[in-house]
């Protein structure tokens, strides 16, 4: 039975999916009122310190405002520098909100069940984010349910790069709380503190997304701690990109990483434009 | 509530339990690792009432906690069906014996289950599963047993003594 979930990965998950989707209601119906309760006993923790809490902010405030200017002054030259490039920009996302319904997060496996489906626009291998950064990607996908696969799980293996110095590496999921970075290029430097955000590569994520920094470097590897507690999550948003899938032709040579064709996915599938917000 | 109906409550109990166990509670250290609830239930009744907890319910409620957990389909259900068959052969043992042997019982065969759980999701993923979390799922499950044993215990008591 457990085998035939690697021979027959449809059957099994269509089985998986139906499942999901009938129990989800229950859940859904369940993880209401634990959210609430979850709710107030946050709110009166914030209670007590939201004095404090105020002074942060307002500091935190004037720091952003400063960010402001420079990030519009940079978007300003960026897209005077776009428009000398003709760069034509990646496909802008529209979201799709979801709450989690159930946490499936144990020692063997590290999921979570969402409570949108193929009606609501969820596709499997969406990004799922949180607005600290990305969770996970879409597993499978019913009609009112879907599943996330987390960054943690052991099946999860993510295209990264290191945000300062560019070195790709992949992101690999271990069932524990940090994953670790393997097939690092040869003489790579590494150090804690770094970000580690998406590369692109391989078309599932967009580049870009922040993923965690680096918490410990050793011998026994590089080890990540995620931007999201996993364990806190309440609400996901859902990457769509419309109909096709980031890979899409090359608008010229010049940019490799987008160049690379998608093996069985017609190049001229895409029709530009036609869902992007 | 009438006799049949009362008859299927050890079976709704342990499907509650599944459902329970995958409800996002958001408190932190819970949800890290959370225990194996139905091993409990199914471990408890197997024991005292083998009739009300056949293995076809066992096999059901071992999909179920894999279709939840996102499990490889199966691996609970055999594991499951290992315990309940486990148990069901010591039945003679069991009887009469008091809380910390059943207790002991319990961590004997929980610690078995686990190992299984183990050994079966790393070949099925080709790769070791780091101990050190399934040990601490071991441990939690093994600290909630009293709670829901005396819970079975009380409900037996109340709604199935008659039944």
């Amino acid at each position: 039975m457990m085998l035939s979930g690697k021979a027959d990965i449809s059957l099994i998950e269509r089985i998986r999916v139906q499942a999901s989707d009938a129990v989800a209601p229950i859940l859904d119906a369940i993880s209401r009122p634990v959210a609430t309760v979850t709710e107030i006993a946050d709110q009166l923790e914030e209670l007590s310190q939201i004095q404090a809490e105020n002074t942060r902010l307002k500091k935190d405030r004037a720091q952003l405002l400063q960010w402001q200017t420079v990030a519009r002054q940079l978007e300003a030259e960026n897209k005077a520098l776009r428009g000398l490039l003709k760069f034509s920009p990646p496909p802008k996302a529209t979201y799709i909100t979801s709450r989690v319904i159930a946490n499936a997060v144990g020692a063997f496996a590290h999921s979570l069940l969402l409570n949108v489906g193929a009606p609501d626009g969820v596709k499997k291998d969406q990004a799922v984010t949180t607005g600290k950064g990305l969770i996970g990607r879409i597993a499978s996908v019913g009609n009112r349910s879907s599943w996330v696969l987390l960054i943690t799980d052991l099946n999860s293996r993510i295209p990264v790069v290191i945000e300062s110095t560019r070195t790709r590496a992949i992101m690999a999921g271990n069932n524990s709380d940090r994953p670790r970075l393997i097939h690092l290029s040869p003489g790579a430097m590494v150090s804690p503190g770094e970000r580690i955000i998406t590369s692109g590569h391989g078309g599932v994520f967009p580049p870009g997304l922040a993923i965690g920094t680096v918490s410990s470097v050793s011998d026994s590897g590089i080890e990540i701690q995620p931007f999201n507690d996993r364990r806190r999550v309440e609400y996901v948003r859902i990457l769509d990109f419309g109909d096709e899938s980031l890979i899409r032709p090359a608008p010229f040579s010049s940019s490799p990483s987008s160049a690379r064709p998608s093996s069985g996915r017609p190049s001229s599938a895409r029709k530009d434009g036609k869902k992007t917000p | 509530m009438d006799v049949a109906a009362r008859r299927l409550t050890p079976f709704g109990l342990t499907l509650i339990l599944v459902v329970l166990n995958v409800v996002p509670l958001h408190v932190p250290a819970l949800a890290m690792v959370f225990p194996v609830l139905p091993l409990i239930a199914i471990y408890h009744w197997a024991i005292y009432r083998p009739e009300l907890m056949p293995y076809y319910a066992v096999f059901f409620i071992g999909l179920l906690q894999d279709i939840l957990t996102n499990m490889p389909i199966g691996v609970n259900a055999l594991v499951f069906l290992g315990v309940h068959g486990a148990v069901i052969s010591q039945s003679r043992f069991f009887t009469g014996k008091s809380f910390a042997i059943v207790w002991l019982g319990f961590a004997l065969v929980a610690a078995a289950a686990t190992l299984a759980n183990w050994v079966l999701i790393s070949v099925y993923n080709m790769a070791l599963i780091s101990p050190g979390a399934v040990f601490f799922q071991y441990l939690l499950t093994l600290g909630c047993f009293p709670f829901f044993a005396w819970v079975f215990l009380r409900w037996q008591q109340t709604f199935l003594e008659h039944g």
